[in-house]
């Protein structure tokens, strides 16, 4: 058994001051880790320009939040405790998305509530979890002059919901993108207000998260901006599906890929162009 | 009331293409939210006033049987009666008897949605009564033979062109060329059909906000006055109220009265705050002869105890629904029942089964803002969570998720297998997917795909990636 004396070290959450550089077990989430990898690698640079070791502990699929959000409470555990034996050994975990360094943080205790021993686990580990831009800004400070970024164009950013009002993610990605080169912020009016994605909802729902989309891409359209912000990529997929779907312009990133300087290949939903191309040459009619 | 909350899903197809109501509904989602807004940024301490409001009401719930009793006995001594009902049926028995036993032909009400929750006017009316609602949008429906789509503006769903056509419809006895384009028309002349109405009520019916243990005292709140001219002119005043609306008080009343109207419209008080106790006494200039107060259970009790206790601090505010992006897209009767928005997905199968009212807490992204506006602290998405483990439990959940959740899992806890699955899984999706960059259709994710484009993966996961530069593990 690992002693659970380990994990006090940071058990408190406050920033690591120590000049060793902390190390940071980064989770991929599983949506970064299939869809989106350049996504993680944005993350690992940023991770490394504030100073981190990262590591990607190899035992890591996916957060519960799908098996926890139906009600599945056994394989949520499951998950959860192999995400906690994953990353007993780092100082912090890291994930490029509110919603699973949500479920990390507030739920993973709830989880084992009746459980002593993996309670105090699941609590250490929630207390030294973070989502991406929270811990480069509210733990590791990092300083503006560290973002080395262009991006040219108007952006807009959508609060995704657990990372707004799980984690009080507001104004952290704000002031990062401030030190980007080139871009300039038209926030949207409807920010706060959720996508209409939901994990398992837009599938079950899919009219009802159809209306909410619909409301939400009318909204990123009639800011102008060309492209579209946030920090989770469940959020991203779904308003980039619907924007790709009407035909809008606006193009659609993490926020870790422009802070990154990693936003200039294809956005989400976007076709790889150089691929594309060379495809193009010798293949029949496109299918 | 019969419910239709299994067909959600229909009822919410229905609604999204209804154009009056997506108009309506436009509306109410930028109103409402402002105004709280306001209200909340006007007073610094609201969000201590908030957890006042809620350690008041913990503490209530924690003793209810003893404060209930002493309602009753304050009630009883002030010269009214207490009513115990343990369900619908009880309570509108109760509310007949009172009616036969004055001879009543006629009853008029104020807004109550306890009075929804055990369909009490059909009740009435076929025992024989006239039944007159007396709050304008409660009038409205009534004309429309609609129920109530919010709790606190029962016929927000309607346009005022809509009401104008009702009432040429109804109200015969005026001009028909008269102009009903404005609001305030509209009011003017339901107020001069309802006057007539009130003088000739027998039995007042209204709901209550609070029952006041420490002085036996109903309370109302209302912004047309509706509400007391329906306890005051009859001979009989009724309350219909549920258990959990009792608070020590009269500092706790108007401790959680603070948080109430900002939260519902955005207003420090509503116009009407009436306090009544007991019957008209010998040197009251007015006031009814005899006042009752129906306390109906009808399943709180037991909700004490259990996970959902929480839910009964609520004070039906309807600011959940306000900020609910669901409730926004369907409005209130695709619920199906008496109780919309996110506290009616915790309400409704509470009430009336989750195998009745499963789909509520289901229909929701959890975005939590709901959680967030709730003047009591209702932790409203961990309820609904709650609901949800609680089918899966029962094997209420259907059977394909059930499936694909199982494998899903399955799959999730063998990162080897995962990792495995994944690489295949997301390589052809990727090559598949790699020229258009998206899909429009895809097997399996129709629920996605009948909406939107479906964004194609790069082609190999992160993890092979990581492997094949030698990141660190
Ligand atoms: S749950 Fe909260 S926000 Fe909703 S009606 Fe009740 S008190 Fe108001």
């Amino acid at each position: 058994m690992t002693d659970p004396s380990s994990s006090f070290s940071h058990a408190d959450g406050a920033p690591d001051t120590s000049d060793a550089a902390p190390t940071v077990g980064l989770f991929v989430t599983c949506l970064v880790d299939l869809f989106r990898p350049r996504i993680g690698f944005a993350a690992v640079k940023l991770l490394e320009a504030a100073g981190c070791r990262v590591v990607a502990p190899r035992a890591q699929t996916c957060c519960g939040q799908p098996a926890y959000n139906s009600g599945d409470n056994g394989h949520s555990r499951r998950i959860a405790a192999q995400v906690i034996d994953a990353f007993e050994g780092v100082d912090y975990l890291v994930a490029p998305s509110g919603s699973c360094a949500g479920m990390i943080r507030a739920h993973y205790p709830e989880l084992f509530e009746d459980d002593p021993a993996m309670h105090l686990r699941a609590s250490a580990l929630a207390s030294r979890s973070y989502e991406l831009v929270s811990f480069l800004t509210d733990v590791r400070d990092m300083p503006l002059a560290a973002i080395e970024a262009r991006f040219d164009g108007a952006v807009t950013y959508h609060d995704s919901c657990s990372g707004l009002r799980e984690l009080e993610i507001k104004q952290q990605p704000r002031r990062l993108l401030s030190a980007v080169e080139g871009v300039r912020l038209s926030e949207l009016p409807s920010a706060e207000i959720c996508c209409g994605f939901g994990g398992a909802f837009c599938v079950k729902y899919p009219d009802v998260s159809n209306k909410m989309v619909e409301e939400k891409a009318a909204d990123i359209v009639a800011t102008g901006a060309d492209a579209l912000l946030a920090g989770d990529l469940g959020c991203l997929m779904n308003m980039a599906g619907k924007l790709k779907r009407q035909g809008a312009p606006t193009r659609v990133y993490h926020v870790a890929e422009v802070l990154a300087g990693m936003a200039d290949g294809p956005g989400i939903g976007e076709a790889d162009i150089g691929e594309a191309e060379e495809d193009a040459a010798p293949a029949p009619a496109d299918t | 009331m019969q419910t239709t909350t299994p067909q959600f899903k229909e009822n919410a197809r229905t609604a999204l293409a209804n154009p009056q109501l997506q108009q309506a509904l436009t509306k109410m989602k930028v109103g409402f939210v402002e105004r709280r807004a306001q209200a909340r940024a006007a007073l610094p301490e609201f969000d201590a006033l908030r957890d006042q409001a809620r350690d008041i009401k913990n503490h209530t719930l924690e003793h209810l049987d003893l404060y209930l009793e002493r309602f009753e006995e304050k009630v009883t001594a002030a010269g009214g009666h207490v009513h115990w009902a343990r369900n619908a049926e009880e309570a509108r028995r109760q509310v007949i008897e009172i009616c036969r036993g004055v001879e009543a032909k006629s009853v008029t009400k104020g807004k109550s949605m306890i009075s929804e929750e055990i369909a009490l006017n059909g009740a009435l009316e076929e025992a024989g009564f006239e039944v007159v609602e007396t709050d304008l949008g409660e009038y409205i429906i009534q004309l429309r033979k609609e129920h109530p789509s919010h709790i606190i503006a029962p016929a927000i769903h309607v346009l005022k062109e809509q009401v104008a056509e009702d009432f040429r419809a109804h109200h015969i006895q005026f001009d028909k060329a008269r102009p009903l384009t404005e609001p305030r028309q509209l009011i003017a002349e339901a107020r001069q059909v309802l006057r007539q109405k009130y003088l000739d009520s027998d039995v007042g019916i209204t709901g209550a906000n609070f029952l006041i243990a420490e002085t036996g005292t109903s309370v109302i709140v209302t912004n047309e006055g509706n509400g007391d001219l329906t306890q005051t002119l009859p001979k009989v005043h009724v309350v219909i109220a549920s258990l959990e609306k009792v608070v020590p008080t009269l500092d706790d009343a108007s401790a959680i009265l603070r948080v109430l109207a900002r939260s519902a419209t955005g207003q420090e008080f509503s116009a009407y705050t009436t306090f009544s106790t007991g019957p008209r006494r010998p040197d009251d200039p007015d006031g009814p002869e005899q006042y009752h107060v129906i306390l109906l259970d009808n399943g709180r009790s037991g909700m004490l105890g259990t996970e959902y206790q929480d839910m009964l601090r609520c004070i039906r505010c309807g600011a959940c629904m306000n900020h609910c992006p669901v409730y926004g897209a369907v409005g209130g009767h695709a619920y199906g029942w008496v109780y919309p928005g996110p506290m009616g997905a915790v309400l409704t199968p509470s009430f009336i089964g989750v195998d009745q009212g499963g789909h509520l807490p289901n229909a929701s992204t959890f975005c939590g803002r709901c959680a967030e506006v709730c003047p009591m602290r209702i932790p409203l998405p961990k309820m609904m969570r709650h609901y949800r483990a609680k089918e899966y439990e029962e094997g209420l959940a259907p059977p394909a998720m059930r499936f694909g959740l199982d494998l899903w899992g399955f799959v999730a806890t063998k990162p080897r297998l995962y990792r495995l699955a994944t690489r295949i899984a997301m390589g052809l999706l990727g090559r598949l997917g790699r020229k258009r960059g998206r899909f429009a259709r895809l097997p399996l994710a129709e629920g996605w795909t009948r909406h939107r484009d479906f964004p194609a993966p790069e082609g190999s996961t992160f993890q092979d990636q990581w492997d094949a530069m030698g990141g660190a593990r």
